[in-house]
């Protein structure tokens, strides 16, 4: 299966729960801005196998609230089933708006409050460091997330260690949920300041699937690696695409008919 | 386990007894153990063992809420981590970072809350860490420790690493603190009565009590009631039975180098509230307002928390029951 069937698949995914999520609502803009992302990394970089699972890749999914598009992305890439993530945001479901840690179905970390999953990161990475593990790790921000201040806290601690096994990602997708970045907290220039911190920093179009996968077989040994993958929040979708209120939303059934005969078209 | 000389920690205060003569002591028993700080080794005590022992320290600036999150992240990974900064940065500016790794995710990080209390004197207020009992014992699963002495600070960390929990230890006091010359048990779930008495219980924590043992002997020298003084080491969970067993007693005081409101008084109270006919409680410590910045002395004179005033308010509330 193509790269491009297995993201418009995971899009359809989320649209499906975000609807049968109903009232609950689903961060769906954030979802589906991550999409070409997770796909690349789950279907084509990430080293994961059974036999030697100590030293599987790590992904680790720091703006937590795109857990509809990891969920989806596992289930592509049959760590997840469908019936388990068809429990998405139902009562008692282990797969909420926030996913929990379970890394034998690929969630490696607990996501929901912003900004934990990358200082984790940076433990996890410096773990493997000393263990002389040649696994890696891939850490998925957000834009806004990028407000926190523990993420600069801890992309200087990992600079500081030269943890080249480390690679964060920034869905750098332009709006947070009051609104464009640029309006809320000016974040100009992402890039820069990753590479002011000392990243080796790529920036790419985060919905072309072979631009991420030649950042990706292009990361630098000896320092920690940034990707700025730029992305339209609510991507694939038209009436969802660069509008903050596609953030945290619920689906009436018109919508969820649009977006589906344009997803399926 | 080895008998520990408690007499050779003896005036090297809670964080010199743990960090620069017990940890080098042990270190090598335990190679997945890491030391972590933000910028607070040398307060900590720990120049030896970082010279020592380099690939078992890690610094990571000043920055609390990262530093929970390395540990975390290596804990996952197996490794065996002790984060350290003043107790009044570690447990607000990461409050949440605690919760969520130590708590949700439950990382048996132990966490060590350096100069609690006044302990950083002229510092002021901002550095006076007295909400940290109250905050840590909010959190579900975490176990707080608080010890009277140095030797109580070494056993303490022992029995952290002992039932690898997420653990949060306060250290308290300065080197003149002493209740224990010799080694003893310790359970952190069963409080330690350190003298008997019928009258009157004392229930004291951290630095408070050895004031509290000259409250009680001032106390019983003015021949007003027989004291008793346990020793509450340990937060949360807290020692019921000793609640319990201080029922008979007719009048129930605590004491700690702390907020009133949120630390062991208030973890008490929380007990006894469901209880009928039990004897009331007198909280004594730190009031709810800022202090007049001063030494040591200073401070807790503002608060009422040397031993004769203690033991005057102790007896002021005796004679009213």
């Amino acid at each position: 299966m193509s790269l491009d069937v297995i993201c418009k698949d995971i899009r359809i995914g989320i649209i499906e729960r975000s609807f049968t999520a109903g009232k609950n609502s689903a961060h769906v803009g954030g979802s589906l801005s991550s999409v070409e992302i997770m796909t690349v990394l789950f279907h084509q970089v990430l080293k994961r196998s059974q036999e030697d699972f100590d030293n599987r890749d790590r992904f680790i999914l720091s703006k937590g609230h795109a857990s509809l598009a990891l969920y989806c992305t596992l289930e592509s890439a049959g760590l997840l089933t469908k019936e388990e993530v068809d429990t998405f945001e139902q009562n008692g479901s282990h797969y909420t708006a926030h996913a929990k840690k379970d890394v034998l179905r690929g969630i490696e970390f607990s996501g929901g409050s912003l900004g934990l999953g990358m200082s984790y990161a940076v433990g996890v990475a410096e773990a493997l460091k000393e263990k002389g593990s040649p696994a890696r790790v891939f850490v998925l921000l957000g834009d806004g997330e990028c407000n926190e201040g523990i993420i600069w806290e801890s992309l200087m601690f990992a600079k500081h260690r030269s943890l080249d096994n480390l690679t964060v990602i920034v869905d750098h997708n332009h709006l947070q949920a009051d609104g464009p970045i640029e309006t809320v907290l000016d974040t100009k220039d992402i890039a820069a300041k990753f590479t002011a911190f000392g990243y080796n920093t790529q920036t790419v179009d985060g919905h072309i699937t072979t631009e991420l996968k030649a950042a990706f077989d292009n990361l630098m040994e000896g320092t920690p690696n940034a990707i700025i993958a730029e992305t339209v929040k609510g991507k694939g979708v038209s009436f969802m695409e660069n509008k903050t209120n596609w953030h945290f939303a619920s689906l009436p059934e018109s919508k969820y008919k649009k977006a589906m005969s344009e997803l399926t078209a | 386990m080895e008998k520990l000389d408690l007499k050779s920690y003896e005036g090297l205060g809670q964080a010199g007894a743990v960090f620069s003569m017990h940890l080098p002591d042990i270190i090598e028993n335990y190679p997945s153990l890491r030391i972590l700080t933000a910028d607070m080794s040398y307060i900590a005590k720990l120049e030896r063992f970082k010279a020592l022992y380099p690939d078992q320290f890690i610094n990571v600036g000043i920055a609390e809420q990262n530093l929970l999150g390395v540990c975390a992240g290596l804990s996952s990974e197996g490794f065996k981590c002790v984060a350290l900064a003043q107790a009044t940065f570690i447990s607000m500016r990461c409050f949440e970072q605690v919760r969520q790794y130590m708590s949700y995710m439950g990382y048996p990080i132990i966490l060590i809350g350096l100069a609690g209390g006044f302990q950083l004197q002229f510092m002021g207020n901002t550095h006076y860490a007295l909400e940290d009992l109250a905050l840590m014992r909010s959190i579900p699963g975490l176990v707080v420790m608080s010890p009277a002495d140095a030797g109580e600070a070494v056993k303490c960390f022992q029995e952290a690493l002992k039932i690898d929990k997420p653990i949060y230890i306060r250290f308290t006091g300065d080197a003149t603190n002493l209740v224990y010359e010799d080694d003893y048990d310790f359970d952190y779930k069963k409080s330690v009565c350190l003298k008997d008495g019928k009258d009157i219980t004392v229930f004291a924590t951290g630095s408070m009590v050895s004031y509290a043992l000259k409250a009680a002997q001032l106390v019983e020298e003015n021949n007003r009631a027989s004291v008793k003084v346990v020793n509450m080491h340990t937060i949360s969970p807290l020692d019921i039975e000793a609640i319990n067993n201080a029922q008979s007693s007719n009048l129930l005081i605590s004491v700690e180098e702390h907020h009133i409101n949120g630390g062991l008084g208030s973890a008490i109270s929380d007990v006894i509230a469901s209880k009928s006919n039990t004897p009331p409680l007198l909280k004594l410590g730190i009031g709810m307002n800022y202090s007049e910045v001063g030494d040591y002395e200073y401070l807790l004179k503002q608060h009422r928390l040397t031993p004769e005033m203690i033991a005057d308010d102790i007896i002021r509330r005796y004679i009213q029951l």
